[in-house]
């Protein structure tokens, strides 16, 4: 079972970067192109909400870490920042705390069809984890291995 | 993430190339604000992403930004040749209802 950990600033060059490690790192399991797209999707949403909402611009470490199990790739994106006060509203769709800025509020709403499972954690003022699971040639290919 | 233009008749057509994320887009932003500016005679504003190579949830933000500031002008848009993976995003985000896919 193959890991990695990824620690990098929150600067928004970043995202570009992440999203292609993550995606070089899941090769090994011989994914789609289509499913190859939606995990760069997820990580570059995870991403940007760190370098966003996690530490508001300021600059500081966010960390990726990915697993590989059978056909499966476990992806942890966590921060130390001001964490999320409700957790059900920001899965809504459409909802952004920063109205104005051109936010679509989807990046949530993304992870979560993209991947197959999907799990946020956050405490306030201590960070934000997001745990996300993609199943590569599909679930039901998955659960019969 | 780049732009180039072509005007064709009242439609001004716009290829966005590249990956479009929260750190490429503002640059790009800035130049499609004022070409737009430049063209508000224009009666249609069609955006071509057969060059975007990846689109994250910032996509959907600057089209809609756009599709906004066009609509102020009483400019129409569309959207042209989204891949599959900005297909999917853009379906997601119910833009289509508004801004018509050709």
């Amino acid at each position: 079972m193959n890991k990695m950990q990824l620690k990098f600033l929150s600067r928004s060059e970043n995202e570009v970067f992440a999203r292609n490690v993550v995606a070089a790192f899941a090769l090994p399991l011989e994914p789609t192109l289509s499913e190859l797209s939606d995990v760069k999707t997820a990580v570059s949403e995870a991403v940007t909400n760190c370098i966003v909402h996690a530490y508001d611009g300021e600059e500081d470490w966010v960390i990726v870490e990915c697993e590989l199990e059978a056909n499966k790739l476990h992806i942890t994106v966590s921060d130390s920042g001001k964490g999320i006060e409700d957790i059900s509203r920001a899965l809504t769709p459409f909802y952004t705390s920063c109205p104005g800025e051109e936010r679509s509020g989807m990046g949530f709403t993304i992870m979560q069809t993209f991947m197959d499972e999907f799990r946020v954690t956050s405490v306030l003022h201590e960070g934000t984890r997001v745990e996300m699971t993609k199943c590569f040639g599909g679930t039901a290919q998955a659960d019969a291995r | 993430m780049e732009l180039t233009s072509i005007r064709k008749g009242r439609d001004l057509f716009l290829y966005l190339t590249g990956e479009i994320d929260g750190h490429s887009v503002a640059p790009v932003r800035l130049q499609t604000d004022a070409l737009i500016d430049d063209n508000a005679g224009i009666s249609r504003a069609v955006f071509n992403l057969a060059g975007v190579k990846f689109m994250d949830s910032t996509g959907i933000g600057f089209l809609m930004g756009r599709y906004k500031k066009l609509s102020r002008y009483g400019i129409g848009m569309a959207i042209e040749a989204p891949d599959r993976n900005a297909d999917k995003i853009l379906s997601m985000s119910g833009i289509y209802t508004l801004v018509p896919k050709i």
